[in-house]
């Protein structure tokens, strides 16, 4: 099965393991993501910040040229750009009017049928129902399922069920074998976008964060979002300086965490890449339960 | 004395200007404050969100004056946590979407802002002629507009190590049409002044 695949900017740079993992899972399910042809930015916070018809003219041609390759629907794994690209899908499809101005800034002709998915609809469609069959290593950890903004607010645009206390993410990994916990900050705010013009904020609220997550004793935190993942993991230092103490927990995507359990190469799944490194005796002592066919995960990270 | 409708109070008519332009209607809001009971950023804002709405219900020019610059625009995080549980489904972000671009307009960008500001000059100046984000463009961009140019040379190197940094620039096929795109917003604007 082939679908429409729009990386955004951080997955070709500071979030490259959440590229290759999220491809190296969908190998094992026959899935191909196809990249849109020559997109672009999406425009992030500073386009939405500063003036709205760019905020919705940078999504807007990614989407027209999904549109001209025959993609229905197109996945969108950075948080962020699934926000800003389905704010423009969304706006675009029922305001008529706004869309003919688009249509003349960006100087294609489109009619808005593809539909931009996130990673978490994308996980539960295509992969979750025959996730069970294909797992080759059971994951034994305490596990904080951490959403941040984006996945589950607006509720009102992105239709998202308890967006208070959401459980997707805890209802695919419970197949993995992992023990989601409960916990207060799974939709709480990083800092996002201030994370290089005010770092102070995002060692404020990313602090909070792991604080919880390691108080309720998490042995690591999975994300589904760029941003998250680079407050919580390259800010880690600073996160620690500010509240003084020494918090190492591993912040994970989730599509790493599958590729574990579908027995998939660390250094395939970018493991090696993050700032709080992930330790093998992790895996070894705790990632693999005693019945588990294979105790090779813990060697490789 | 009858007081005109002259450029300078129609300019400082928020709220007509919001509902016109975002279609949000401020009058909504009974002051319940749960938008900042939930703002993750509250206490570090000049002004509370609700405070902020309550400003412009008013429709006193000082007060009107006082949130375009206020610190609480810029340092709002677009969480969207007040939108979803606003009993009365006031879109706040969007609210303040607009009101950063009118502080701009009106040159009213509070002080703490400015680096906040530069970060996303600095960041649409890269898109505009690369297509897409090119993180070294960026920092650079930004350490020129701000002069913290020690800022994050302690996490630049693992970066590096770790293959997260990009050294070339990530250019797209047809990036003069992304810069065309900025180029027609800017001439519409213009035609709308």
């Amino acid at each position: 099965m082939k679908i429409g695949f729009y990386p955004g900017c951080s997955l070709e740079g500071t979030a490259r393991e959440y590229n290759e993992s999220l491809k190296e899972i969908s190998k094992v399910f026959k899935i191909e993501l196809e990249e849109i042809i020559d997109w672009n930015c999406c425009g992030a916070t500073a386009a939405h910040s500063l003036n709205k018809d760019l905020a919705l003219a940078l999504p807007a041609r990614s989407l027209a040229l999904a549109e001209k390759q025959g993609f229905n629907e197109i996945v969108v794994p950075c948080a962020a750009c699934y926000s800003r690209l389905f704010t423009a899908y969304s706006e675009l499809n029922s305001e008529p009017e706004k869309l003919e101005k688009i249509k003349e800034i960006i100087q294609i002709d489109f009619k808005v049928t593809s539909k931009p998915i996130n990673v978490l609809e994308f996980i539960n469609k295509y992969i979750k129902p025959d996730l069970k069959d294909k797992i080759k290593n059971k994951i034994n950890l305490n596990i904080a399922c951490y959403y941040g903004c984006l996945l589950v607010r607006p509720p009102k645009l992105l239709a998202v069920e308890r967006y208070e206390d959401p459980m997707i993410m805890e209802e695919i990994i419970k197949i993995t074998g992992a023990k989601p916990l409960d916990w207060a900050f799974k939709t709480e705010c990083c800092g996002a976008g201030l994370s290089v013009s005010k770092t102070d904020v995002v060692n404020k609220l990313s602090g909070k964060i792991i604080d919880d997550a390691i108080n309720r004793k998490a042995d690591i935190i999975i994300v589904a979002c760029p941003m998250c993942q680079s407050n919580l993991d390259m800010r880690r230092k600073s996160i620690n300086t500010y509240l003084n103490k020494k918090l190492d927990i591993p912040v994970l995507f989730i599509t790493q965490l599958i590729g574990k359990a579908l027995g998939l190469d660390s250094n395939k799944l970018g493991l090696q890449r993050h700032f709080v490194k992930v330790s093998p005796e992790l895996f070894m002592q705790k990632g693999i339960s005693s019945d588990s066919v294979s105790n090779k995960i813990g060697v490789e990270v | 004395m009858h007081t005109e409708l002259n450029a300078e109070t129609l300019n400082l008519n928020l709220k007509h200007k919001i509902k016109k332009d975002t279609g949000e209607d401020i009058m909504l809001c009974y002051q319940c404050g749960k938008c900042t009971a939930g703002c993750p950023l509250n206490d570090e804002m000049d002004i509370s969100p609700n405070q902020l709405l309550r400003m412009l219900q008013t429709e006193i020019p000082d007060l009107e004056e006082k949130v375009l610059k206020s610190s609480t625009i810029w340092l709002c995080l677009s969480c969207e946590t007040c939108f979803s549980r606003c009993p009365k489904e006031v879109d706040l972000p969007k609210i303040m979407d607009y009101l950063r671009s009118e502080s701009m307009r009106q040159n009213s960008v509070n002080k703490k802002a400015s680096d906040i500001v530069a970060f996303h000059r600095s960041f649409l100046s890269t898109v505009k002629s690369v297509g897409r984000l090119y993180e070294i463009g960026l920092i650079a961009g930004y350490k020129a507009r701000t002069f913290h140019l020690l800022q994050d040379v302690n996490v630049a190197p693992t970066m590096l190590l770790n293959g997260k940094l990009k050294i070339k620039p990530p250019l797209i096929k047809n990036r003069s049409e992304i810069a065309k795109i900025f180029d027609r917003i800017k001439e519409l604007e213009e035609k709308e002044k």
